[in-house]
């Protein structure tokens, strides 16, 4: 039972480590964007409000795959192990023989 | 013009209708949370549940926050647009019509001119959303870093996209959907359901994690700081580095991305509800309906 609990609880850390590797993705598109901002800006000085705002918000859709990423893992930090050690605790009282 | 005592007095009210929420707030909280120690992420605490037929409706932290900045803003608005005249005006005047026209402004540059009354629904997304985010530095629970409060608010905004949709009747949306390709139709379904979704995410992702990570920080630097200063006798019983330290995270995690993502949720409000309304078929329509109304005459 304790190997059991101790198996369940450490998949859902290294799943949860495993799924913010999708924060690459947003790192490198975020970097990518703000660097084609400051070369807009080094261009065109006086465009420094727009190329801004739509440099944010380029950013904040691109950050949407990443976050997508961190709900999993807080879901499988935060929720999942209590979820599963119930599934499992119920499977025991109606199996005793494992 | 001279000010009245009645004037002060309700401006001194008004004040403390901006207030006093908030510290009703952190009362409550100081008297219901029981005291943690180390790491401690846990969700909106449940204060009471009403029992309602088909399921209990619990009264969360997060709701009762939510109130208390509705109550602020409230409050500041009536306090702001006191007293309007329209020669020599006051601060708090220069102040609100500052707001207002940064507010049209931002209607009048992101979206169709057919929207030009949507400044004050613009205003209150922007004001709600920075002022709960906000409210983490007050060391209460931000309503943004719940999920139900912002999915509430995303699906506001996916109500009012559809009904902007629907303009020209549901033929006309039904049509939009087998766009470019009919075969693409499922793919354009999970499209339209996937924008409340990542709207409610984005912001609450965001909020969320800001505050996760202060917490760990916090942790990790009274461990450090135990470890550090831990020989000393009774110095080393405070967690010296915790002083101040965090508090650079905080600037840019509270108050710059909380203003951002307020920001950010309104600017995607104004482009989905502007963008998803088709405006060349709408006023075609209306021109055609105006011609024929002529002809009859």
């Amino acid at each position: 039972m304790e190997l059991a609990i101790g198996i369940i609880l450490g998949c859902c850390a290294l799943g949860a480590g495993m799924a913010m590797i999708a924060g690459i993705g947003p790192g490198i598109g975020e970097g990518n964007a703000v660097a084609s901002a400051c070369e807009a800006i080094a261009r065109q000085p006086e465009q420094k409000g727009a190329v801004t705002s739509t440099m944010l918000m380029g950013c904040a859709v691109a950050e949407t795959t990443g976050l997508y990423a961190l709900v999993i893992a807080i879901l499988l930090i935060f929720v999942a192990p209590g979820m599963f050690v119930g599934i499992l605790k119920d499977a025991l009282t109606w199996i005793p023989t494992l | 013009m001279s000010t009245t005592r009645r004037d002060k007095v309700i401006d001194i009210l008004l004040l403390a209708l901006t207030v006093l929420p908030i510290v009703c707030c952190m009362v409550l909280q100081i008297l219901c949370k029981p005291a943690s120690e180390g790491i401690d992420v846990t969700g909106a605490m449940i204060y009471f549940t009403i029992p309602m037929p088909l399921q209990d409706l619990p009264i969360t932290e997060s709701q009762i926050n939510s109130w208390a900045v509705v109550l602020t803003i409230i409050g500041l608005t009536l306090f702001l647009t006191r007293r309007l005249r329209v020669k020599d005006i006051s601060v708090r005047q220069h102040v609100a019509e500052w707001i207002v026209e940064k507010t049209e402004g931002l209607v009048k540059d992101n979206m169709d001119p057919y929207f030009r009354n949507f400044g004050p629904l613009i205003g209150t997304i922007l004001g709600l959303s920075a002022f709960s985010s906000l409210l983490s530095l007050c060391g209460l629970f931000a309503p943004t870093s719940d999920l139900n409060i912002v999915a509430g608010w995303a699906v506001f905004v996916f109500v009012l996209i559809t009904y902007y949709k629907f303009k020209c009747g549901p033929l006309y949306y039904l049509k939009g959907l087998t766009e470019p390709v009919a075969v693409l139709t499922p793919i354009n379904l999970i499209g339209e359901f996937a924008t409340p979704i990542s709207m409610a995410f984005r912001h609450y992702g965001n909020v969320l994690s800001g505050s996760v990570i202060a917490v760990l920080v916090a942790t990790g630097l009274q461990g450090l700081s135990s470890l550090v200063f831990g020989w000393i006798p009774i110095l080393g019983e405070i967690p010296l580095l915790r002083i101040g330290i965090p508090a650079i995270l905080s600037i840019y995690f509270d108050l710059f991305s909380g203003c951002l993502q307020a920001f950010i949720f309104a600017m995607l409000t104004m482009m989905y509800v502007s963008g998803g309304f088709p405006a060349e078929e709408f006023f075609a329509r209306r021109a055609k309906i105006d011609a024929k109304k002529q002809s009859r005459r």
